[in-house]
């Protein structure tokens, strides 16, 4: 099924199903820890060995050697695999950094080994036991501030002249922020167990991607696609780590190759802050000049960030590609190669960080003019893409998100100036920052089918990676054929299973209930065909089909105890991004506290509004904002990978050392969905909302702080010794 | 059919699946052997290692009495998750700074990733699985489906036995670090719920649910 135009006002206008608060379909399993994550699948192949793995102990440079001989007499152990016994393993184009094979160190933590053995303890020991001789590479570039971009970049948008508008601005603010690399610390550690039939391998893993995984693998394992099968149905979190193949799976495979025996490997906690992915520094450089009266005529956002050699790094200006109205506009990311781990996608890739200097800019303009910055920002929606004025947003409710926020906040009772505002040793601050993030769609297929009791089951190879995708694949398949939710069994994660969008970008429940959409009308289709009747007088409800007068039960149109199933793929046609820009937006609202003599700043009260159209399921969608802005409030007071600028590596590389919020930072946290469609995103006028809730919370914090105390800080995250010494004195 | 047995993918189901699917791409039979419940449990893991590096526990896990061998090295979640398969407890950390593993021994909550099985002989302990099943629902776990206090789910079994734990522990007149007045019974206020948690990380940032799934069945015990 094709998507080629915006759907009519007829498609899903009426619904009983979708957009429903149905609770969670997995709950009973997860509540009560029997879903099965990666690393416990006892069930799928007996006799299941252990894999401990070693990541390098140099950032950049030549393994010269590993002794192996002590390990491989220890007890227990039944193999050893070393980096040195194999070559350079061929990457995926969705790997950068090496995952295993060949003396050449990458970064720091890169794999270097594998001990396989009958327990978790004895691989472990007889990993320790391995001796490495490294050769350091000094030639290396650890420290971003110290380290040229390449200088090949193109501007991401150019736009009029800002050069000129900018000089001839009666108000202009030019300042510079920088964010920190960030770890996505999903909760359970990357895992794989693998197992080979032949010379076909069986994953059963936890990735948010099983397409992208199933052809990464068949690379790197040099085998065709059709050898490997990835299973992962449940999956502890991902928010981008988990986005592509990783040394758990590679490691697994192959010692499962070299034992002839099941291997289950996890990576340590403290090995994925190095060995994976992370949310890379940058340094931004921002420069907004206005009017008197606050109307902006031109903004310019460079940006600096890391990468390795051929990698990509993190695209902040993105988010003001599109944001605020202006004839002159100038964007420009540039990447610095350096020899830190991969930096790669984490939620919200690039709007995540550059609103955190965006909006927190925005509130120093918005001073600097002495007007309320829900004014300001009001005052600069733009009505066209500010990249290009030829598209328009499909749907834009900006100003209704700020609106309906600062009524709902009470903004009109803030604190005015730093200081005005006290309870007790507490000084008491408002922020608010605005929240964009893109809406893109990908082809999504998916297999429905009645099955013979009447029930339905939905089979595709998406992933639910806490987002909610069981049960909203359920309400829409429930909906398409009338049935209760608790009628529908949904299968995921499985690569035996319809190719959709997996998990990511935001993309994964518009994107992956479409497809489930397209399948259920090919089904309905396939109905009509079999009771001979046209496929639009057919109705669909109460377990059966109605058409003229005549009402068939589902169970009935099953043969033989056989399923009656359809398949199909939802494509999205190019007029979505051709004519429209499709995004979401919303807008945050922070009430902080800073404490007068330490510094310290804790959250008194969050509130989201959030315009990203039909929103599927508030429970799920609820849970996912709120989620998101607890992550936001990681980024703007805690979290920071410190770089040791020496040896090249994350030095907090564990969940002691990266601190992430835990419930005593959380305060009460409100959300607000605007009630609107957006016809052009998919045929259920749905868009992804689970990043764009992270999106300006961080800048909204840091305004709150600022409006408490008068201290601006411009390098994240807050902490308190950015701020004690500075404070007001009482 | 009810919505718990529709998601519970027992062991049959998966070979039903299996087996159609294999039927329809014409695989053959794999290589390696089908799980068992006596070949996952390996009796001979432990042959190679010297019997000074073993030893012999019992303990009582929901309910249960158990004999086990363990290396002397096992920590308790290890014994658990991978020698008793009891995988509902979670490892997310290994090093007692998520909580994802918590359980309750006699009594009490801990992180059983920070405790050796060795040192646990004669102990009562309760996992997740001894709480409620997926059609037995224990209180705390319905409240945490009703209020949305998950997303992933891997950290919610040591939510679970955490929050029900915490009301324990402040009926108890346990004091913790927000108390603010040692001398009478302790109120659970949302900051004494907060506190008392914040060992368990729940990087989904459900926090909010699952503060109020606690001061729900907070309610009902009242």
């Amino acid at each position: 099924m094709r998507f080629d135009k915006p759907a009519g006002d007829s498609v899903l206008a009426d619904t009983k199903v979708i957009g429903k608060p149905v609770h969670r379909v997995d709950g009973p399993l997860k509540t009560t820890g029997t879903a099965p994550y990666a690393y416990e699948r006892h069930d799928v192949a007996a006799n299941q060995l252990v894999g401990w793995p070693v990541g390098a102990a140099i950032a950049k440079g030549k393994l010269k050697s590993v002794g192996t001989k002590k390990a491989e007499a220890a007890p227990g152990v039944v193999a050893v695999l070393t980096t040195l016994q194999f070559d350079r393993l061929p990457l995926s184009q969705w790997n950068t950094a090496n995952l295993f094979g060949g003396d050449q160190i990458e970064h720091y933590h890169q794999a270097v080994a594998l001990v396989v053995a009958e327990t978790l303890e004895t691989a472990r020991a007889g990993a320790a036991m391995l001796e490495f001789d490294y050769a350091p590479d000094t030639e290396a570039s650890f420290d971003l501030s110290k380290t040229a971009p390449t200088g090949d970049e193109q501007p991401l948008s150019d736009v009029g002249n800002f050069e000129k508008a900018y000089a001839d601005a009666p108000v202009t603010i030019d300042v510079n922020y920088t964010t920190p690399a960030e770890s996505h610390a999903m909760m359970e550690p990357h895992a794989s167990i693998a197992a080979w039939d032949g010379d076909e391998v069986t994953l059963w893993t936890s990735n948010q991607m099983i397409q992208w995984d199933k052809m990464a693998l068949a690379t790197t394992l040099k085998t065709t696609p059709d050898k490997v099968r990835i299973d992962s149905p449940y999956i502890g979190g991902g928010f981008g780590s988990k986005l592509f193949l990783r040394a758990d799976a590679v490691l697994a495979a192959l010692g499962a190759k070299r034992t002839g025996k099941p291997v289950k490997v996890q990576l340590p906690r403290p090995m994925i802050f190095n060995n994976t992915t992370h949310r890379g520094l940058t340094e931004q450089h921002l420069k907004i000049g206005a009017t008197q009266d606050g109307k902006i005529v031109a903004i310019s956002h460079e940006n600096k960030s890391n990468a390795l050699p051929g990698g990509s790094s993190e695209k902040a200006p993105a988010p003001t590609q599109h944001f605020y109205a202006t004839d002159n506009l100038y964007c420009i990311n540039r990447t610095a190669e350096m020899h830190l781990p991969e930096s790669n996608a984490m939620r919200a890739p690039g709007e995540a960080s550059g609103l955190m200097a965006l909006e927190a800019a925005m509130d120093e303009l918005a001073e600097k003019l002495d007007m309320d910055p829900v004014e300001l920002r009001i005052m600069n929606d733009a009505k066209v893409d500010p990249s290009n004025p030829n598209k328009t947003f499909s749907r834009r409710h900006f100003v209704e998100c700020l609106r309906t926020g600062a009524d709902r906040f009470g903004w009109s009772k803030r604190n005015r100036k730093p200081g005005d505002t006290r309870e007790g040793a507490w000084l008491i601050g408002h922020g608010v920052a605005g929240a964009y993030r893109g809406a893109p769609a990908q082809a999504s297929g998916a297999e429905v089918a009645i099955r013979p009791d009447g029930g339905v089951v939905v089979r595709t190879d998406m992933t639910d990676i806490g987002t909610g995708s069981y049960t909203i694949l359920a309400q829409t398949a429930a909906e398409m054929l009338g049935v209760p939710v608790e009628r529908v069994r949904v299968e995921l994660g499985d690569s035996r299973y319809p190719v959709s969008s997996g998990s990511g970008g935001q993309f994964g429940a518009v994107s992956s209930t479409a497809g489930v959409y397209a399948a259920c009308v090919a089904l309905r289709k396939k109905i009509a065909d079999e009771l001979g009747k046209k496929h639009d007088d057919l109705t669909f409800a109460d377990g059966a089909v109605h058409a003229g007068g005549s009402t068939t039960e589902l169970k009935k149109l099953t043969r033989g105890g056989r399923e009656l199933s359809a398949i199909d793929t939802m494509h999205f046609g190019d007029f979505r991004s051709e004519k429209y820009v499709v995004s979401t937006f919303g807008a945050h609202f922070i009430e902080a506290r800073v404490h007068s003599l330490t510094g310290e700043v804790r959250l008194n009260r969050m509130l989201a509004v959030c315009d990203a159209g039909r929103i599927l399921n508030p429970i799920t969608a609820r849970s996912q904002v709120i989620g998101a802005m607890t992550m936001g409030a990681g980024a703007a007071l805690l979290e920071e990978m410190a770089v040791d600028h020496d040896r090249g590596f994350f030095v907090n590389h564990d969940l002691a050392g990266y601190e992430v919020p835990v419930h005593l930072d959380i305060p009460h946290q409100e959300v607000v969905f605007l009630d609107v469609l957006d016809p052009v995103s998919t045929p259920l006028k749905a868009k992804g909302v689970g990043e764009l809730g992270i999106c300006g919370v961080a800048a909204a914090i840091a305004n709150a702080v600022n409006n408490a105390t008068g201290i601006r800080v411009r390098d994240y995250p807050i902490t308190l010794d950015k701020i004690v010494g500075k404070l007001p004195t009482i | 059919m009810s919505k718990e047995k529709m998601f519970e993918i027992n062991r049959r189901d998966l070979m039903i699946v299996g087996a159609a699917t294999a039927a329809s791409t014409g695989l053959p039979a794999t290589a390696y052997a089908e799980a068992t419940p006596e070949a996952v449990v390996k009796p001979d893991d432990l042959a190679s290692l010297d019997d000074t590096l073993k030893s012999t526990v019992s303990f009582t896990v929901n309910g249960e009495k158990h004999e086990l061998s363990v290396d002397n090295r096992t920590t308790l979640l290890d014994a658990l998750r991978e020698r008793m398969q009891l995988t509902g407890t979670k490892k997310g950390c290994d090093h007692g700074q998520c909580g994802a593993c918590t359980i309750t021994v006699n009594g009490r909550r801990i992180n059983s990733c920070l405790t050796l099985a060795a040192l646990h002989d004669g102990d009562e302990i309760v996992t997740i699985e001894g709480l409620g099943q997926p059609d037995n629902l224990h209180p705390m776990q319905a409240a945490f489906i009703e209020h949305d206090g998950y997303q992933c789910g891997y950290c919610t079994p040591g939510q679970i036995c955490s929050a029900k734990e915490t009301l324990e522990e402040i009926k108890a007149g346990i004091p913790s670090n927000v108390t603010k007045d040692l001398s009478g019974p302790i109120e659970a206020t949302d900051d004494e719920i907060r506190e008392r948690m914040s060992g368990n990380i729940c990087r989904c940032g459900a926090y909010s649910n699952i503060l109020a799934a606690i001061n729900d069945v907070k309610g009902q015990n009242a």
